[in-house]
């Protein structure tokens, strides 16, 4: 019996069945658990919520509130600006790194790309913690800032100290710091299997070296933007520990609000809703720009 | 020659402690077809490289109608670049790439437009103008890359080994396409090549490099006929070569080749002493083969040791006593599978040559 399934055919639906086994077990069902406690209603017992009331199967309270609560509304918007944001500054500081690295000799190409993943050899919270020490209104750091600030501006504007912790300016600033290797890696990837005789062949047609970036370099790397900049955005925008520490408690961010409705305040169908929302939020625009590329990649083949 | 277009004066190209180019002196004339043909490292990427702007010389001048070239960076040189690879733009189509050097030009869109329309016309490829490069055949995209560069009306078109990535017979083909856009636009070409039919078929001039110097620069036909060295008349064609010693001069120069075990009368040339140490090169086509014995001066006697038939032709390898070998090249000019040959395996043979066509080298 076993000899009728392990041959060749068996073994090469079994190497691709696995991740699919996978991502059923661990990804797909418990998210079609959180879809269905999504539907449900809040209750005071153990798990929290239950199916009845008026409408036992399919309670929208969850969502109605997603759009009448302004929590819900400022929580969704600081989020999508804070990891756009984060996104384009990741982006900006991440291209030129990514375009240096290329750009060096094979030999110190490899130390720098080490120097790029050298943070996460230390715990994210940690270096989190370096940040809040950094940026805490007593720390030198915060001392100096504010000694120049005050050497700079006239007497009246003068402060005690620059106020950043708690601030959205400091949610970015260590968003930008996290995920910045996540930004370079794609993009390094990219740009590393651009052929460099294609520059020189811009340059020969008479392109300042500025010119071949914006017509050829730019244009190829697209990809990488795309996927680095993907990398960066979902992660950030969920991003519950970041905002915790050293974020504006007033204006939260979505990871923030989900955390909060699952554990203080109990509301597991809240919770739910939100994570559902979010999770539409992210995928939704990724999946139709896949959908694109998909296309454009068949039509390439076709024609 | 006519008026020049090109001048390199003593250029050389060192990276680190490697002398890719060594003291390369040369002139190229308005509306010529120039090649640079040797092996692979022997410099001729490097010299068409400093030409395009994309190195610089270590040492030396270029000049490019009368301008030196040393401050000039590429993108403002009268040059264009036919790369080996064709480095066409992926992201953009035929005629996007055709257009991209025009952008830089001060004319209308229209103009513009006309131009792209002109040279897709020029090498055959306007109803390809809006695929992408990488939709069309290998050949397609030889032409591409030569439109494009030839869109702005350079002064002068750099081809880098423009026909190697095309097989045989193609290679024959866009050979004359070559020939006839070069007629037809009167852009001078410098194309490097390590393909000696290549270069012959192509070129106005040919010259030969090796080990970044320049060996000799001629006309295909005398620096076939005429190699200065052993290296050209190797590189060129296939050669017989043994030392031989001078033994008189006269109307001919008599040279004794021991490995022959005879004398060899040869033409005269000029500046060659009595027993001076000189190697005598003949061509596997000059050598008449036959088997019956022939009188004459040049007549050696041996044995077909080996024979390879092509076609049109068979190469022969005959033995001597002495153990030497002897590649000799005859027309297949009978029909018929035994017939066509003019010897056959251990057949006994005697070989015969002109005085003029021994050549005597003292490189």
């Amino acid at each position: 019996m076993f000899a009728r399934w392990f041959n060749r055919r068996g073994w090469s639906d079994m190497v691709i069945g696995v991740p699919y086994f996978w991502l059923l077990i661990f990804f797909l069902i418990p998210f079609l658990i959180v879809v269905a406690m999504s539907f449900a209603t809040r209750t005071p017992t153990a798990p929290p919520y239950g199916y009845g009331g008026e409408n036992p199967l399919l309670n929208l309270a969850g969502y109605a509130r997603l759009f009448t609560d302004v929590l819900y509304v400022r929580a969704f918007v600081t989020s999508l600006i804070n990891a756009g944001v984060a996104m384009l500054l990741c982006l900006a500081l991440g291209y030129p790194m990514a375009l240096g690295l290329t750009r060096v000799e094979k030999a110190w190409r490899n130390i720098l790309l080490m120097l790029v993943i050298l943070p996460f050899w230390t715990s994210f919270l940690l270096r989190v913690y370096a940040w809040m020490g950094l940026m805490g209104s007593n720390s030198w750091f915060n001392r100096l800032l504010t000694d120049g600030y005050n050497w700079l501006v006239p007497q009246s504007w003068a402060m005690n100290n620059i106020p950043l912790m708690h601030t959205n300016f400091a949610v970015v600033l260590v968003m930008v710091y996290t995920y910045l290797p996540f930004m370079i890696l794609p993009l390094y990837a990219n740009l590393e299997r651009l052929d460099p005789t294609l520059d020189e062949a811009a340059m020969d047609l008479g392109s300042h070296p500025f010119a071949v970036f914006r017509d050829i370099t730019l244009p190829q790397s697209i990809p990488g933007i795309i996927a680095g900049g993907m990398l960066v955005f979902i992660p950030a925008a969920g991003e519950l520990v970041i905002p915790t520490l050293v974020g504006d408690s007033s204006a939260p961010m979505i990871g923030r609000v989900i955390s909060d409705e699952f554990t203080s305040a109990r509301d597991w169908p809240m919770a739910s809703s939100v994570a559902v929302a979010l999770l539409v939020l992210m995928v939704g625009p990724m999946m139709i720009y896949s959908h694109f590329q998909a296309r454009a990649q068949h039509r390439e083949k076709t024609e | 020659m006519s008026e020049s277009l090109v001048r390199i004066e003593g250029v050389s190209k060192s990276f680190g402690t490697f002398q890719a180019v060594k003291d390369v002196s040369l002139e190229v004339a308005k509306g010529e077809i120039f090649s640079l043909l040797g092996g692979s490292g022997c410099g001729k990427t490097t010299l068409l490289r400093m030409l395009a702007g994309f190195e610089a010389p270590t040492a030396g001048r270029i000049f490019i109608d009368g301008v030196d070239m040393a401050d000039v960076p590429p993108w403002d040189r009268p040059v264009h670049m036919m790369f080996q690879s064709y480095a066409l733009f992926p992201h953009m189509s035929v005629e996007k790439n055709v257009g991209y050097g025009l952008k830089h030009e001060p004319m209308t869109a229209a103009a513009r437009q006309a131009r792209v329309r002109e040279m897709l016309d020029l090498v055959q490829l306007t109803e390809f103008a809006t695929r992408k490069p990488h939709q069309i055949s290998g050949g397609q995209r030889q032409r591409v890359a030569l439109a494009r560069a030839l869109a702005r009306q350079p002064k002068l078109l750099l081809l880098d080994e423009p026909l190697a990535a095309l097989d045989k017979k193609l290679r024959e083909h866009t050979q004359f396409e070559l020939m006839s856009i070069q007629e037809r636009t009167g852009v001078t070409f410098i194309v490097v090549t390590h393909d000696q039919e290549e270069a012959m078929t192509l070129s106005d001039r040919i010259a030969v490099m090796d080990k970044g110097q320049v060996k000799q620069v001629g006309r295909p036909g005398s620096v076939y006929e005429f190699p200065n060295s052993r290296f050209v008349a190797n590189f060129l064609g296939s050669i017989n070569a043994w030392e031989a010693k001078v033994m008189s001069i006269a109307d001919v120069i008599t040279v004794d080749v021991p490995i022959l075990g005879q004398q060899i009368n040869a033409r005269a040339v000029e500046g060659l002493q009595v027993g001076q140490s000189v190697s005598l090169a003949l061509r596997p086509e000059k050598i008449a083969i036959s088997r019956v014995p022939v009188d004459g001066a040049n007549v050696i006697a041996g044995e077909v040791k080996d024979l390879a038939y092509f076609g049109k032709d068979s190469l022969y390898r005959i033995a001597l006593p002495s153990g030497a070998l002897i590649s000799v090249h005859a027309v297949n000019a009978n029909r018929g599978a035994e017939e066509a040959r003019v010897a056959d395996w251990n057949d006994k043979v005697w070989l015969s040559f002109a005085p003029a066509s021994a050549i005597l080298l003292t490189e």
